[in-house]
C-alpha cells in the first residue's frame, strides 16, 4: 500500500474509531423485551473489584436471581467508587448515562427529578414486585416520593448518633458502656481522651466540602433547632441553638484543645484518622463503622455507638438520610417490574442479598449493626430481619445498645441543603481554625448569605 | 523598497499534468480526512460544549422541563454569597502568582543560563515536578509540607530557623500564599525551559558590550536580558494570567474546596459547587460564561502579542 493510501486509511480509521468508541459509552440496555418475553436490565453500583467478597456475593445473587426468573437478565455495571462520589453521580445523571435501575441518595430526589431521568413507578410498587413493600419504613418511602408519586425505592437508611472508640475510652479511664449523653459530657470525655496525647483528638468534626454544614445541621437538630423556616424561605439558625453548636465546638477546639490540630476535615479525612485510632468520638451513623473497617482498615472491635447528645438532656432530634434506587424513564413495563423484583431480592428481603447475614458473617462484613432499619417496627419483615441479625451478629450488639435503646426523633435535610451547607462550612471552619472567631458574627454572616441564597432559588 | 521576484521553478508551468493533479486530489482527500478527525473532536469536545454552555446559561431545567429564563441564572449567580469572594480570591491568587510564580522561573532560567557546570542535570531537576501528576504533587504539599503541626516539613524548617511557624491551609491569611508556592513549584519547569530558550537567543556580544561598559549582573539583566526577552515575557504573563484565573485543583486538594472561612474558594471551584453539588447546572453555566468573557479579554491581548512575536 502506498504512503498516501496508508494515511487515508489511517484517517478514516481514526474517524470511524472515534464514532465507535463514543457509541460504546452507552450504559443503556435494549428497551424492549424480545418476542420470547425475555427482558434485560442494567443495574449500577456493582461492588468494585477490590471488594472481592462483596463482588462475589453480588455476582452469586445475580446468578441465583436469574435462575429464579429465567426470563430476566441482569447486566451489572460497576462505576468504580463513583457510588460514593456525588459529583460523579451528577455527571452521569446529566450525561444521561445512568443505568436502567440506578442508585442515588435520598437527598438526590430533587436533582433526579429535575434531570427528567427518573420514571414514576407508583403503579409498579406492589406486593407482586416488592413483597415487603408494605413493611417498608414510611419515612424512607416518603423520601423517594414527590407529590404523592413514587419515584424510587429506599434500600438503606440511617440516623446519626455518637460514634466512639472503646479502646480510647478505656485508656482514658472512661466507661465504654456508658457513652456521653449531653454535649457537656462529650466535652469532658474529649478532654480526657485528648490528654492521652500522641496526636489523638478527643472529639473530631468536619468543616470542609459541605460536610461541615451537614454536621452543623445534625448538631443543630440535637439542640432542637432547624436550618430553615417552615416555608423554606429564611435561615433559622441564627439563634441561641445555632450559637450553642458553634460555641461547643469552639470550646473544645480552643478552650480545651481536645479536637486535634488538623482541621478542615472532610468525610474521608475524619474516617482515616478514626481508623488509625486518632479519634475518640465523632457524630456519625452506624455505617460509619462499616466505612472505617471496609475502606479505611479499622477494626469493628474498637467502635461503639451512643445516641446523639443533647444540650442538657437527650437530643431533641437527629439527622437522618439514606439511599435507594431509581428507575430510568422510558423502560418497558416488563423492565420496570424486572428491576423492582431485582431490588426486592437483593435489597429488601430478610435473609437475602444485603440481609444475607449467614453469608456476611464469615466475610467480616458487619452483622448486628442497628441500621439500616428499613422495616417498620413490629412488621413480619422487621421481626425476621431482627432474628437473623441477632443470630448471626459478628459485632458486639451490646456496643450499639445505647444508640438503639435511646431512639431520637429523626429529621431529614431541608431543600437546597448542599448550597446551605457550603455557606455553613465557613462558620464551622472558622471556629475550628481561628481562636478569635466571633460566633455571633459568623452566624449573622451565614444567615445573611443563606437568606440571599434562598431568595433566588 | 521594490523587489523583483523570479518565478519559482516548480510553479512555472500553468497546469500540472493530469496524473499530478490526481495525486494532489488524493492528497487533498487525505488531508481533509485527517482534518475531519480534528474538526470532529474539536466540535464535539470544545465548540459544542461551549455553545451549549451559553445556551444553558439562559435556561432553567426543573422536573425535566427546560424553559428560557433570560438573565435569571446570571442574577442568581451574582447574588451567590460566595460570588465576590471567589473573584477576590481568584484575583488575589493571580496577582500573587504573577509576583512569585512569574518572576521565580525567569530568575531560575537566568541562573541556569549562567551556570558553567551541571547544566543539564539542574535543568532536569527543575523540570522534574512538571512530570508529577498535579494531584500527587498537591497531596505531597498537603500532607507533608503544610501539616499545621511542628511535624510538617515547612514548619520543621521554620522552627529550625527559630522563625514563627504557620497553620498553612488552616489559616485564612496563609492559604493563598501556600497555594501559590505549591502551584509555582509544580508548574515552573515548563516556563523555565521557555525562558532558557529565549535567553540563549540573545546575542552574546550584547552582554560583552555591556560588560565592557562596566555593567554588573543586575544592570545586564535590566538593560539586556529583559528588553531582549520582553515579548516572550509579556506572552508568558498573559498565559500565566489566563491559567491562574482558572484556579481549581489547588483549592480542591490543598484546601478541601473552600478552605478555612472561604479563603480558597475560586471562581472555577464555585462553578463546580453549583454544577455538581447544588443541582444548579444552569447557574454554573452562567458563571462559566462570565469567566469566559473575562478570560477572552486577556486572551485577546495574548493573540495580539503572539502575532507580534511571529
Amino acid at each position: 500500500m502506498s504512503a498516501p493510501q496508508n494515511r487515508r486509511v489511517a484517517a478514516l480509521a481514526l474517524v470511524a474509531g472515534l464514532g465507535l468508541s463514543l457509541a460504546a459509552c452507552s450504559t443503556k440496555s435494549d428497551n424492549s423485551s424480545d418476542a420470547s418475553g425475555k427482558v434485560t436490565i442494567t443495574v449500577d453500583c456493582q461492588p468494585v473489584g477490590a471488594q472481592q467478597e462483596l463482588l462475589r456475593d453480588w455476582n452469586a445473587d445475580v446468578a441465583e436471581f436469574q435462575k429464579l426468573h429465567p426470563n430476566i437478565t441482569i447486566k451489572s455495571v460497576s462505576v468504580g467508587e463513583q457510588c460514593n462520589n456525588p459529583p460523579d453521580f451528577t455527571a452521569r445523571l446529566q450525561g444521561g448515562t445512568v443505568t436502567d435501575v440506578f442508585y442515588g441518595y435520598m437527598t438526590d430526589l430533587d436533582q433526579v427529578l429535575d434531570s427528567g431521568q427518573a420514571m414514576e413507578i407508583t403503579e409498579y410498587v406492589t406486593k407482586d414486585t416488592i413483597p415487603t413493600w408494605d413493611s417498608l419504613d414510611a419515612g424512607a418511602k416518603a423520601a423517594f416520593s414527590d407529590g404523592g408519586k413514587v419515584y424510587g425505592v429506599p434500600t438503606k437508611n440511617y440516623s446519626m448518633g455518637l460514634v466512639y472508640n472503646k479502646n480510647l475510652f478505656q485508656q482514658a479511664g472512661l466507661d465504654p458502656k456508658n457513652p456521653p449523653k449531653t454535649w457537656a459530657e462529650v466535652r469532658t470525655a474529649a478532654k480526657r481522651i485528648a490528654a492521652l496525647g500522641n496526636g489523638i483528638a478527643g472529639y473530631s468534626d468536619y468543616s470542609a466540602a459541605n460536610t461541615g454544614g451537614w454536621h452543623f445541621t445534625a448538631e443543630l437538630y440535637s439542640q432542637g433547632g432547624r436550618l430553615v423556616s417552615e416555608d423554606g424561605k429564611k435561615a433559622d439558625f441564627n439563634n441561641p441553638m445555632g450559637r450553642q453548636v458553634l460555641q461547643n465546638l469552639k470550646d473544645m477546639r480552643y478552650g480545651d484543645d481536645s479536637m486535634g490540630a488538623k482541621q478542615l476535615l472532610q468525610w474521608p479525612d475524619l474516617l482515616t484518622n478514626a481508623a488509625a485510632g486518632k479519634v475518640g468520638m465523632f457524630i456519625g451513623a452506624p455505617d460509619a463503622t462499616t466505612a472505617i473497617v471496609t475502606q479505611f482498615q479499622g477494626k469493628y472491635q474498637d467502635w461503639a455507638m451512643g445516641p446523639m447528645p443533647g444540650q442538657d438532656g437527650p437530643a431533641k432530634a437527629t439527622l437522618g438520610g439514606g439511599e435507594g434506587y431509581f428507575v430510568k424513564k422510558g423502560l418497558s413495563p416488563e423492565q420496570v417490574r424486572a428491576g423492582l423484583m431485582w431490588l426486592a431480592y437483593e435489597k429488601l428481603t430478610p435473609g437475602k442479598g444485603q440481609f444475607d447475614y449467614v453469608r456476611a458473617k464469615p466475610e467480616n462484613q458487619p452483622v448486628g449493626l442497628p441500621q439500616p432499619q428499613l422495616f417498620t417496627v413490629g412488621s413480619d419483615a422487621y421481626r425476621q430481619d431482627l432474628d437473623l441479625r441477632k443470630a448471626n451478629a459478628n459485632v458486639n450488639v451490646e456496643d450499639f445498645a445505647a444508640f438503639e435503646n435511646n431512639p431520637v426523633p429523626v429529621r431529614f435535610e431541608p431543600p437546597n441543603a448542599q448550597a446551605i451547607y457550603a455557606v455553613l462550612d465557613s462558620a464551622m471552619s472558622a471556629v475550628l481554625t481561628d481562636p478569635n472567631a466571633n460566633v455571633d458574627a459568623l452566624l449573622k454572616t451565614a444567615e445573611d448569605k443563606v437568606n440571599g441564597l434562598l431568595a433566588t432559588r | 523598497m521594490a523587489t523583483i521576484t523570479a518565478p519559482r521553478p516548480d510553479v512555472q508551468s500553468a497546469r500540472p499534468p493530469i496524473s499530478a493533479r490526481r495525486r494532489r486530489g488524493r492528497n487533498d482527500l487525505t488531508g481533509y480526512a485527517f482534518l475531519a478527525g480534528a474538526v470532529f473532536c474539536f466540535a464535539l469536545f470544545s465548540w459544542y460544549p461551549m455553545v451549549r454552555g451559553v445556551v444553558m446559561s439562559f435556561q432553567r431545567t426543573r422536573r425535566g422541563v427546560t424553559t428560557w429564563v433570560g438573565w435569571d441564572n446570571y442574577s442568581r449567580i451574582v447574588h451567590d454569597p460566595s460570588f465576590w469572594t471567589a473573584w477576590k480570591n481568584t484575583l488575589h491568587f493571580t496577582v500573587l502568582a504573577l509576583i512569585l510564580g512569574y518572576a521565580v522561573p525567569f530568575f531560575v532560567a537566568i541562573l541556569l543560563n549562567e551556570l558553567r557546570h551541571a547544566k543539564g542535570y539542574l535543568r532536569a531537576l527543575v523540570y522534574l515536578p512538571v512530570m508529577l501528576p498535579p494531584a500527587s504533587a498537591l497531596f505531597l504539599f498537603k500532607y507533608y509540607a503544610y501539616d499545621p503541626s511542628d511535624a510538617g516539613l515547612f514548619n520543621a524548617v521554620l522552627k529550625l530557623l527559630h522563625l514563627p511557624t504557620s497553620q498553612w491551609m488552616q489559616s485564612s491569611t496563609a492559604t493563598m500564599p501556600a497555594m501559590v508556592i505549591a502551584s509555582t513549584w509544580m508548574n515552573m519547569g515548563g516556563a523555565v525551559l521557555i525562558y532558557l530558550a529565549a535567553l540563549q537567543n540573545i546575542p552574546g556580544e550584547l552582554y560583552e558590550a555591556a560588560e565592557l561598559d562596566g555593567a554588573g549582573i543586575w544592570r545586564r539583566i535590566v538593560t539586556v536580558t529583559i528588553p531582549q526577552t520582553r515579548l516572550i515575557l509579556s506572552l508568558m504573563a498573559m498565559l500565566q494570567i489566563v491559567a491562574t484565573m482558572q484556579l481549581f485543583i489547588e483549592p480542591l486538594i490543598l484546601a478541601n474546596g473552600a478552605g478555612t472561612q472561604d479563603s480558597a474558594t475560586s471562581v472555577a471551584y464555585l462553578i463546580y459547587q453549583h454544577g455538581f453539588f447544588q443541582n444548579d447546572l444552569n447557574g454554573a453555566a452562567a458563571l462559566g460564561v462570565i469567566m469566559l468573557i473575562v478570560l477572552a479579554g486577556f486572551s485577546a491581548v495574548y493573540v495580539r502579542l503572539s502575532a507580534r512575536q511571529d
